[in-house]
């Protein structure tokens, strides 16, 4: 089955959960910013986890789906419609040849994500079927959606098959949705945790002040390769020259400047500029629900809470998991 | 004899750790640094995603969830004490033998006028002219340190203070890829078209970043580089074989 492109918005890609195992070789991790919402969006159509979903961007993705099949949106409510409906999200949701989603603008959160039943049909690429946009690679030909493409979704395996049939063919739609505030925040003003960085004390102690006090508001250059942040330059005690060394998703950077960078999903691969900090990795997928004028409070938790809180949401995914079947067989 | 290596393991947040061993851009300190990384990636733990070496440090990616998982609580009791243990048990049995001399990697370049604008210019900088430039790049042998900035792309050590040139005021928006370009004390080759404010003095045929094969990186750290000059002929037939 395919999807017809009828517009790619502002940007819409093609990622799963990122190419791993070759940045050694300089090719960049990529994948969905929010992990956790794809990852749910996932189980709600019966797909691994780490299949390739749809990330769409802040606003303007409209989409035509040429077969009935079951679709599900998590993330950013970018107040989508099916049709002329509001279509609910954080639920398994049938749609009829013909239907069209429309995305409108965020009001809450940035990046949507869309996961079709039988995932997302293009090639592997070193692993992974994430859009590495810089070098023109995986994902839809290496590049955003626009207007004219057709994505095919791939084969669903035979026991899913058949429950997307039962949830197609069934009178009424569900009625309940995963709850994901426990995964995920939307707010405008996010609490983001972090763990001290490797140069943490070489800054001046009035900027690590700032940095825990003061909240730091997101520029519009923010995007998939580093969240930019405005607000009290972070200043170091004197002058730091630092070799290039590995970074990884959440590393917060200090440049010359001293306006805070967090690296995302598309960061490069080493940096060399110094480390103030590393966002936990619990928190990614809500600091990637920030947009542009949103702000964010830095707040230092221990390497022990930081690992709990990872295993906690886990543990909630698990839960997820399960609890989704069972709705899935009562169906 | 094993190699008594002194190592600091720090955390990078809480799914990944930087190893430093040592200081410097030293190949010494970097045949530490592959060593470690050959032996977690001929053993890796549960839980290991990757490693990525860099100048004097290794950075190593791992899943606190997995590592949880499958490590016993013996190790410690959070997944950052779980895996620097793993490490430090595991760099306690490498052999300073076993670190062989990486490849010796010849890449060929057709150096100054259109594959090399800023070749005169690289001359002038250091009163040198454009054949000693050509002479002095040419001979010598760099060591790759890491590949980063871009895939494929060489962080090369080993270059001659003759030929340091700063980088160029305005960067360009475009530098196609295989040029060769030197920026201070470094020297190397944009493996794709990218912006850059390098002195480009040459370009090679021979492609760096190979998306489709495994590795997809022609080099790795540890390999060695030389560059050999070629003639424009024997460019264009190189670049056919290669294109």
């Amino acid at each position: 089955m395919t999807i017809l492109v009828l517009d790619g918005g502002l940007l819409t890609t093609v990622q799963d959960l990122g190419r791993n195992g070759s940045q050694k070789f300089g090719v960049i991790v990529s994948g969905a910013m929010d992990t956790y919402s794809t990852r749910i969006a996932n189980l709600l159509v019966g797909n691994q986890q780490d299949e390739a979903v749809l990330e769409i961007t802040l606003v303007g993705t409209k989409l035509e789906f040429e077969k009935d099949t079951v679709i599900s949106l998590t993330g950013a409510d970018l107040q989508a419609k099916l049709n002329e409906e509001t279509i609910a999200m954080w639920r398994p949701v049938t749609v009829k040849k013909g239907d069209i989603l429309t995305c409108g603008f965020a009001i809450e959160g940035c990046r949507a994500y869309l996961a079709l039943a039988g995932g997302v049909d293009v090639p592997v690429v070193m692993g992974s079927k994430s859009t590495y946009m810089a070098a023109g690679i995986g994902g839809f030909e290496g590049r955003p959606l626009q207007q004219g493409d057709c994505v095919s979704t791939g084969s669903c395996q035979t026991d899913t098959e058949e429950m997307i049939n039962r949830i197609i063919h069934r009178s009424t739609p569900a009625t309940w949705s995963v709850p994901a505030s426990s995964l995920i925040k939307l707010h405008k003003n996010q609490t983001i945790r972090f763990l001290r960085g490797s140069e943490y004390d070489a800054f001046a102690e009035e900027s690590r002040k700032a940095f825990i006090t003061e909240s730091y508001t997101l520029t519009p250059q923010s995007n998939r390769m580093g969240v930019r942040l405005e607000g009290p330059p972070v200043q170091l005690k004197e002058k730091l020259e630092l070799l290039s060394e590995g970074v990884t998703y959440g590393t917060i950077q200090i440049p010359p400047n001293g306006k805070p960078i967090v690296l995302m999903a598309d960061r490069q691969t080493t940096g060399g500029y110094p480390k103030i900090g590393q966002v936990i990795t619990a928190d990614l997928s809500s600091l990637a629900q920030c947009k542009p004028g949103d702000s964010v409070q830095f707040i230092e938790v221990t390497l022990e809470d930081a690992e709990a809180e990872l295993l906690r949401k886990e543990k909630l995914i698990e839960e997820i998991q399960i609890g989704i079947k069972q709705k899935m067989l009562d169906t | 004899m094993t190699q008594h290596t002194l190592l600091t393991i720090q955390p990078l947040g809480d799914s990944a750790v930087t190893i430093t061993l040592g200081q410097g851009i030293h190949p010494e300190v970097h045949q530490k640094v592959k060593g470690l990384s050959r032996a977690l990636e001929e053993q890796p733990f549960d839980g290991m995603i990757e490693t990525v070496p860099s100048y004097n440090k290794l950075t190593v990616y791992y899943s606190p969830f997995e590592v949880y998982r499958s490590q016993s609580a013996t190790l410690g009791t959070t997944a950052f004490e779980m895996v620097t243990k793993y490490i430090q048990c595991i760099s306690e049995t490498i052999h300073e033998t076993a670190a062989a001399k990486g490849r010796l990697i010849e890449l060929p370049v057709l150096y100054g006028g259109y594959a090399g604008p800023d070749l005169a210019f690289v001359a002038q900088h250091n009163g040198l002219s454009i054949e000693e430039v050509i002479d002095i790049h040419a001979n010598g042998e760099y060591l790759v340190y890491m590949i980063g900035f871009a895939p494929g792309f060489p962080f090369l050590g080993g270059m001659d203070e003759k030929i340091a040139t700063p980088r160029k005021e305005t960067p360009r928006t475009a530098i196609p890829a295989g040029s060769v370009g030197i920026a201070g004390m470094q020297t190397g080759v944009y493996p794709l078209k990218t912006p850059g404010g390098w002195q480009i003095i040459g370009h090679t045929p021979t492609p760096l970043f190979l998306p489709e094969l495994s590795p997809p990186s022609y080099l790795q750290a540890g390999d060695r580089v030389k560059f050999r000059p070629v003639t424009e002929i024997e460019y264009k037939q190189l670049k056919k074989v290669t294109s």
